[in-house]
C-alpha cells in the first residue's frame, strides 16, 4: 500500500484529553481539509496549543482518535511547528538550519541550496552566521519558521506566530506566511489575536473551554457567526 | 631539588625537578579529567535523558559520590592492583597510570552528576523543538551535550580542581617516587613532614598558581567560543 502523499485532511473523532483533573479539549470532532489556512482562536486557556500539538501529531489524546490523510499514523515528517517561544539552538541561524535539513533527512548533496532558499524565504539573508539567540524576537521567530519549513511540510502549525512581535515584525512575519500558503502547504494557525484571523483565515475553529463553538469558513464565520458566544468574542466581550 | 634553595630561587631558576613535578602534576591530573569526560559527560547525559525504576536512586548514589574520598579511593586501587591483587599482573601500582586511574575515579562523579544536571536543565528548553523535529535519542543527547558545551566546562573545571588539589589517592597508588611519581601535593606532604615549611609553602603558591591559569585559559576559552556560538 502506498502511503499518501498529504496528511490531510487531519481528522479529529471525539477527542479529549484530561489532565490530573482539568479536562482540556472535551469531545472535539473535527476535520481540517487542504486548502486555506484554518485558524483556530479562542481565549487563553482555551485548548488551542493543545488541539495544535495534537493535530501535529506531538501528543496523544486521553480519549477519541486522530487521523491524518485517513492514517493513523501519518507522515510525521511532513508535518512542522512553531512553537509560540521558540527555542533557537545555542548555534548560528543557519547551523539551526542546517540541524533542522539533517533532522528531516534532507539529502546532504541538496543542504545547501535548501539553507539559502530558505534564508532567502524568510528574510533573513545575510544573517545566517549570526548566533541564532542573538537575533531579534521578529528574527527568531522567522528563523523558526524556516527551520519549520526545512521539513518541507504538507502542513505547518503555527502556535501564536505574532503573540510578542510588534506590528512590523508580524507584517515580516505574515508575508513569509503568504509564500507558505502559496505554495501549497496547509497552514493551521491557533491565535487570540482576531486581527491575525481575519487577515489569514480560511476556515474558523473557535474553541472555548476545551470544546468546539463553531467551525467553519471564515468569511460567513466573520459575517454571520451562529452561535451567541462567537458573537460575542467577535464584539471583543472577554469570554471566562 | 635542593633544601636549602627558596621557593622563590627554585621558581625563577626553573629548576628542573621541580618543573618535572610540575608538569608530571598537570599530566595526571588533567589525563584524569580528559578520561574522565570521556565516560563522564555522556554517562551523565544518558542519565539525564532516561527514565527507568530507581533512575532517583542513581542520582542521588552519583551526588554523593562527588564526596568519594580520596584516600579510600587510593586505598581501593592499591588492593586491586597490588602484587595480589585482581589486577596486580599489570604492574601499574606505583606509576603515573596508577595515578591517573586514581584520579579518574574521583572526577568521574563530578563530571558526570555536573553534566546531568546541565543537560536535564535544558533538556527542558530543547524537548518539544527536538521532538518537533524527530530527532533520535543519540542525536539528542549529542546535540544536548554540543550546545551545553560552555556549560560544562564549568564541571571539567570543577574535575580538574578536584584532581590538582587531592593527595591522598595518588600519594597511596603513586608512593611520592622522587622523579617518578611524586606530584605537587605530594611533594608538598613530604617537605611539610620534613620541616622544609618555607619550601612546601612555595610549592603550594606554584600549585595554586597552575590552577588559576588552568581556569582563566578555560574561561577565556569559553569566551571566545560563546561570542562566535551564542
Amino acid at each position: 500500500m502506498h502511503a499518501p502523499l498529504t496528511n490531510l485532511p487531519i481528522a479529529f473523532d471525539d477527542v479529549s484529553v484530561v489532565a490530573g483533573a482539568v479536562t482540556v479539549l472535551e469531545c472535539v470532532c473535527l476535520s481540517i481539509d487542504a486548502g486555506a489556512p484554518t485558524v483556530l482562536i479562542g481565549p487563553n486557556g482555551s485548548g488551542k496549543t493543545t488541539l495544535l500539538r495534537i493535530a501535529c501529531g506531538l501528543d496523544a489524546p486521553s480519549r477519541g482518535r486522530v487521523s491524518w490523510g485517513g492514517q493513523v499514523a501519518g507522515l510525521p515528517r511532513r508535518r512542522a511547528i512553531v512553537f509560540q517561544r521558540p527555542t533557537m539552538l545555542r548555534r548560528s541561524a543557519a547551523a539551526n538550519l542546517r540541524y533542522a535539513l539533517a533532522a528531516a533527512r534532507i539529502p546532504r548533496a541538496s543542504r545547501a541550496t535548501r539553507l539559502a532558499e530558505l534564508l532567502e524565504l524568510v528574510g533573513l539573508v545575510g544573517l545566517g552566521d549570526r548566533p541564532a539567540r542573538r537575533l531579534s524576537g521578529g528574527e527568531q521567530q522567522r528563523l523558526a519558521l524556516a527551520r519549520a519549513l526545512a521539513r518541507d511540510p504538507t502542513v505547518l502549525f503555527l502556535d501564536e506566530p505574532s503573540a510578542s512581535l510588534d506590528p512590523a515584525a508580524t507584517k515580516a512575519f505574515e508575508d513569509v506566511i503568504g509564500a507558505v500558503i502559496a505554495r501549497g502547504i496547509k497552514v493551521v494557525m491557533a491565535t487570540h489575536d482576531l486581527g491575525a484571523a481575519r487577515r489569514l483565515a480560511g476556515e474558523i475553529v473557535l474553541l472555548h473551554r476545551g470544546r468546539v463553538i463553531e467551525a467553519g469558513p471564515a468569511a460567513r464565520f466573520f459575517a454571520a457567526p451562529e452561535t451567541a458566544t462567537a458573537r460575542r468574542f467577535l464584539a471583543g466581550e472577554l469570554l471566562v | 631539588m635542593g633544601t636549602d634553595a627558596s621557593a622563590l630561587q627554585l621558581v625563577l631558576s626553573a629548576d628542573p625537578a621541580l618543573l618535572a613535578i610540575v608538569r608530571l602534576s598537570l599530566l595526571v591530573s588533567l589525563s584524569a579529567v580528559l578520561a574522565a569526560a570521556l565516560v563522564g559527560i555522556p554517562l551523565g547525559a544518558w542519565l539525564a535523558l532516561v527514565r527507568f525504576a530507581g533512575r532517583e536512586v542513581v542520582i542521588v548514589a552519583l551526588n554523593a559520590m562527588m564526596g568519594l574520598p580520596p584516600v579510600v579511593v587510593g586505598l581501593a586501587l592499591y588492593l586491586a592492583l597490588s602484587r595480589s591483587g585482581p589486577l596486580g599482573t599489570w604492574g601499574l601500582l606505583f606509576t603515573p597510570a596508577a595515578m591517573i586511574a586514581a584520579q579518574s575515579v574521583l572526577v568521574l562523579p563530578i563530571i558526570a552528576a555536573l553534566t546531568r544536571q546541565t543537560v536535564e536543565d535544558l533538556w527542558l528548553e530543547y524537548r518539544d523543538e527536538l521532538a518537533a523535529m524527530h530527532v533520535g535519542p543519540i542525536r539528542r543527547i549529542a546535540t544536548l551535550v554540543w550546545d551545553a558545551r560552555f556549560s560544562l566546562v564549568t564541571a571539567l573545571l570543577a574535575g580538574f580542581g578536584r584532581a590538582a588539589a587531592e593527595v591522598g589517592a595518588v600519594i597511596i597508588v603513586g608512593g611520592n617516587i622522587n622523579g617518578f611519581t611524586r606530584m605537587m601535593t605530594t611533594a608538598i606532604a613530604l617537605e611539610t613532614s620534613k620541616g622544609n615549611l618555607a619550601l612546601a609553602i612555595g610549592l603550594g603558591f606554584v600549585l595554586i598558581a597552575l590552577v588559576v591559569l588552568v581556569n582563566a585559559g578555560a574561561w577565556l576559552a569559553r569566551r571566545a567560543g560563546e561570542r562566535v556560538a551564542g
